[in-house]
């Protein structure tokens, strides 16, 4: 198979517009006659509904959450990026490109990035327009921040709801064409399988997770939306019900999986309590501009942190990285931390964090400064963990967090199934190995209501000419089957093990081995223990209850199978990427002194995996440089 | 730790619930309320049981998804927070905790302690929107908009939805949930072209969907994660009334 990435001719700043002008249309009377399904109604999902809703195409719009405002977007809280220059600090497209390119170690395409940070500016305008109220000085104009991996101010928020606050707006412009009769609204209703005909997405299988019902949808093209799959390492910043089952389906039938193993672990989480822990609440990296972090210096110290003296302590950040410090970037940091952890300075009651100290903020800027600019974030963690942290250090540790693998995806965000198409986190595309932050809530927006729309017409155009799928095709017949089979087998096994009880047990065998630092030996054994964990979950799970009725154990034992099989595809990528990049890191691979080394004479490529009867055939996208050289980041 | 929880258990809409008690054990305080349910829950699968149906997925406070009634609470013990935020710390060992679904006639049960809150999306569905198309935006900082009155849009919009001000009212009103969404877009420039219909249709749908009347009792805002006051109310019915003397 070839992957034809259908990259625009010319300059870099021409290309999207180039391929605009080119693009195929349809009229608004043949638009009506066409049908696209959207599963996801996050900031991509609920973008592209509405906005191809408005264009006059009939959408069904599909989420597993009782309400598509609950999507995981909801979660992002500290902001979007987008290069307006309002700050007057240098910043244009062309640097938020650069730093974006960069932030992701040179292993996403230029032309791809380049449209991202070209479309961040319209998309302010998008978002203020359909009334979200984003910070504003006092004169009334917006207000922006920084974030990390770069030097200029580009961040818009919406104080700690930015997410919330997108998400909103896009549901709303989402009910405004439910009311308008455009857009049909599927909530509580999981995506199980992808219909595929001659060769083309032609429908999805959908489970009512109110009755239990298999249910068949046909359309002209099909969209996933479905977000992050990091629940993969069960703890992670994502909400419980995030999968990556519609992927992993759509994977099955033919899409392939671009840089499954491309994983970003957040260095500000709190940690893990107990056993019983289902999710790790991510503390936002802004604290990192005020906060110090250490462990003490001598391995296993008691002592509370309090008592512990200056002299005694260890800011290893500040020791290893004297330019950037605290504010390392988001790789760095959460590997650093790991580093400590592993080698026995951990600390907290199960020693697997690292301290997060305001002390010299405090005395610095004052309480009531703190306050202001972290009341929110203290009070959250007051709430989780009971302490108070004016008082005494955070404890924090690294968590999975985010998904820059996904289904390999062209220029067009189409997959290699010609129909389908991935939009937001779920495709592999703009972040390359590493993600910069507040750059992915931009991703999901300018996917769905900019990109989207204006590529999914040059498929559909033809389209019009070929019969509209009916669901009582064969292939309908023949996936819907397959899909109650599947549910029937869970079901008899009737075993003695909870689906938690593994999930638990992939965890730890993911977070273990394919998690912040990664070797060949342990890739290959946590190989081998998933398919235990595989073997041993279809012979002895339990799950109670019937398919017929709500069951929530059943959805989790679905979306675990999946999981199950996606794990042993990310250690596949992971192990086959023998050098380390952005959050890739093969230990193999380091300088003396710890750092990554890439290996661009042999791995620039993004790696798009075919599913091969349970076996994965790798395929390269190789990755020409065309207008930045790739160069080393150092943060030293 | 170990407490008796006393669980509403229904099958389906049609039946008839019951309360039934559960004694857990080894439990521990840092352990988030919902994390003990699904605790109890792994136990009644190793025993053959169904599992209790509870909402939740971000677990973290801002998707509105989980809710219940707690010892006759909404969301638990304390003010303010999402039932995902309430730990077990808040309990005493061997408390017996009394767990019900949210109860209002809008809001009818589906199974357990699950109910359907698509009434509050159909109020949305209604006007909480602004009706321009995408590709249709002016350069953002066009209109400067003060930074109060920002605030103010944004302290009404920070609503995640939850349903616990309709369920702790006595009258089972959706005043604070829609009175916040109208005052969050009424109060932009963005959204004054629409405001007068927005208020007019998102009540009239409110009355719709069955939802009581507002007699200002102030329980809502008590229970509110997100603190929403109840001063929005009293904006929202102003509103109306110039709606109607305006339309
Ligand atoms: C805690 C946290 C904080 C973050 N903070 C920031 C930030 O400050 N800035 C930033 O830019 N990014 C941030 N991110 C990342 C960003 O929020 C996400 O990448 C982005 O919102 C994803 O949007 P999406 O539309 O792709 O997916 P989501 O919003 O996750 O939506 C997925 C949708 O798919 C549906 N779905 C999934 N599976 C199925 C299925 N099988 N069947 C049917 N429906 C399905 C769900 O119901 C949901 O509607 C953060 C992420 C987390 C977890
Ligand atoms: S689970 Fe999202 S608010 Fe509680």
């Amino acid at each position: 198979m070839t992957l034809d990435s259908k990259i625009p001719e010319g300059k870099l700043e021409d290309k999207w517009r180039n391929y605009q002008v080119k693009s195929q249309l349809i009229n608004p009377a043949n638009k009506k006659k066409l049908n696209i399904i959207i599963v996801g109604s996050g900031l991509s999902g609920a973008g592209a509904a509405s906005t191809l809703a408005e264009l006059g195409y009939d959408v069904k719009c599909f989420c597993y959450q009782d309400s598509a405002r609950r999507a995981h977007s909801v979660a992002a809280q500290g902001g979007i990026n987008a290069a307006k220059n309002y700050q007057h600090d240098g910043d244009s497209v062309y640097r938020m490109f650069y730093d974006t390119l960069k932030g992701g170690d040179f292993r996403s395409r230029e032309a791809n990035t380049y449209r991202l940070a070209e479309l961040s500016a319209p998309l302010i305008d998008h978002f203020v327009q359909q009334g979200v109220p984003f910070a504003r000085e006092y004169g009334g104009t917006l207000v922006n921040r920084s974030f990390g991996g770069v030097q200029v101010q580009r961040t818009f928020y919406a104080r700690g709801q930015t997410g919330q606050q997108l998400l909103l707006a896009a549901y709303s412009q989402l009910y405004k064409m439910v009311r308008a009769k455009k857009v049909e609204m599927f909530p509580r209703s999981e995506m199980l399988d992808l219909v595929v005909i001659d060769g083309k997405a032609k429908g999805i299988i959908v489970r009512d997770l109110v009755t239990g019902k298999l249910k068949r949808f046909a359309a002209d093209a099909v969209v996933l939306a479905t977000g992050g799959y990091s629940r993969v390492f069960r703890l992670s910043t994502l909400a419980i019900g995030c999968n990556g089952s519609a992927l992993w389906k759509a994977h099955k039938k033919g899409a392939l999986f671009g840089a499954p193993s491309f994983t970003q672990i957040h260095p500000t989480a709190l940690p893990q309590s107990s056993e019983a822990q289902s999710k790790l609440t991510l503390m936002s990296e802004s604290l990192r501009n005020d906060g110090r972090i250490w462990v003490p210096k001598q391995k296993g110290d008691s002592r509370k942190a309090n008592d512990i003296p200056e002299e005694e302590r260890d800011y290893y950040l500040e020791r290893r990285y004297p330019s950037f410090g605290n504010l390392a970037p988001r790789d760095i940091a959460s590997r650093a931390a790991k580093e400590r952890i592993d080698a026995g300075f951990g600390v907290g009651r199960l020693k697997n964090a690292v301290y997060l100290d305001f002390r010299h903020a405090i005395e610095k800027f004052g309480l009531e400064t703190i306050k202001d600019r972290y009341g929110n974030l203290f009070t959250m963690y007051k709430k989780i963990t009971g302490i108070d942290a004016y008082k005494e250090p955070m404890q924090i540790s690294p968590a999975a967090h985010f998904s820059m693998g996904g289904l390999w995806v062209d220029y067009e965000l189409m997959t290699t199934i010609p129909g389908l198409y991935a939009v937001g986190e779920c495709n592999f595309s703009d972040h390359g190995a590493n993600r910069l932050g507040a750059n992915s809530l931009l991703q999901a927006s300018v996917d769905g209501y900019f990109i989207l729309p204006n590529t999914i017409n040059n498929y559909l155009a033809s389209e019009i000419k070929t019969d509209h799928p009916t669901t009582d095709h064969l292939e309908f017949e023949k996936a819907e089957k397959e899909t109650k089979a599947h549910i029937e087998r869970i079901l008899a096994i009737n075993g003695t093990k909870t689906v938690d009880h593994f999930h638990r047990k992939l965890g730890k065998v993911m977070w273990q081995e394919c998690a912040m630092s990664r070797n060949k030996s342990g890739l290959e054994k946590a190989i081998t223990q998933i398919k235990t964990i595989r073997d041993q979950f279809w012979s002895d799970v339990k799950v109670t209850g019937h398919d017929k009725e709500m069951n929530t154990e059943l959805e989790k034992a679905l979306r675990l199978a999946d999981f199950i099989e996606l794990g042993i595809l990310m250690c596949t990528d992971a192990l086959e990427r023998e050098e380390s990049c952005g959050a890739h890191f093969r230990e193999e691979y380091q300088t003396e002194d710890g750092e990554a080394v890439r290996v661009d004479k042999d791995y620039s490529y993004v790696s798009a995996w075919e599913y091969d009867n349970g076996d994965f055939k790798l395929h390269k996208e190789t990755l020409e440089f065309e207008f930045v050289k790739p160069s080393v980041r150092s943060y030293k | 730790m170990r407490v008796t929880f006393k669980i509403w258990r229904q099958e389906g809409p049609d039946d008839k619930g019951v309360i039934r008690a559960y004694e857990v054990d080894g439990l521990s305080e840092d352990m988030s309320f919902l994390e003990a349910l699904d605790h109890l829950n792994e136990l009644l699968v190793l025993k053959n049981e169904k599992v209790v149906a509870f909402e939740y997925d971000c677990r973290e406070g801002i998707c509105g998804q989980c809710g219940v009634f707690i010892n006759g609470r909404a969301h638990g013990p304390h003010d303010n927070i999402t039932t995902c935020q309430l730990h077990m710390r808040s309990f005493n060992d061997g408390d017996t905790i009394i767990v019900e679904p949210w109860r209002a006639a809008s809001f009818p049960v589906i199974k357990d302690l699950v109910v359907d809150r698509s009434s509050l999306d159909r109020i949305i569905e209604h006007g909480a929107f602004i009706s321009a198309k995408t590709g249709t935006a002016p350069e953002a900082n066009a209109i400067p908009i003060p930074k109060d009155v920002s605030d103010r849009a944004m302290d009404a919009a920070a609503c995640i939805g939850c349903g616990a001000c309709v369920a702790t009212c006595k009258n089972s009103s959706a005043a604070l949930f829609t009175s916040a969404k109208i005052n969050h877009l009424n109060t932009l420039p963005q959204g004054k072209a629409e405001e007068h219909k927005r208020v007019a249709e998102m009540t009239f749908q409110m009355e719709i969907e069955g939802f009581g009347s507002c007699t200002f009792t102030g329980a809502c805002e008590v229970e509110c994660p997100e603190g929403i006051s109840i001063i929005n109310i009293a904006e929202m019915n102003a509103r109306v009334v110039k709606s109607k003397l305006l339309r």
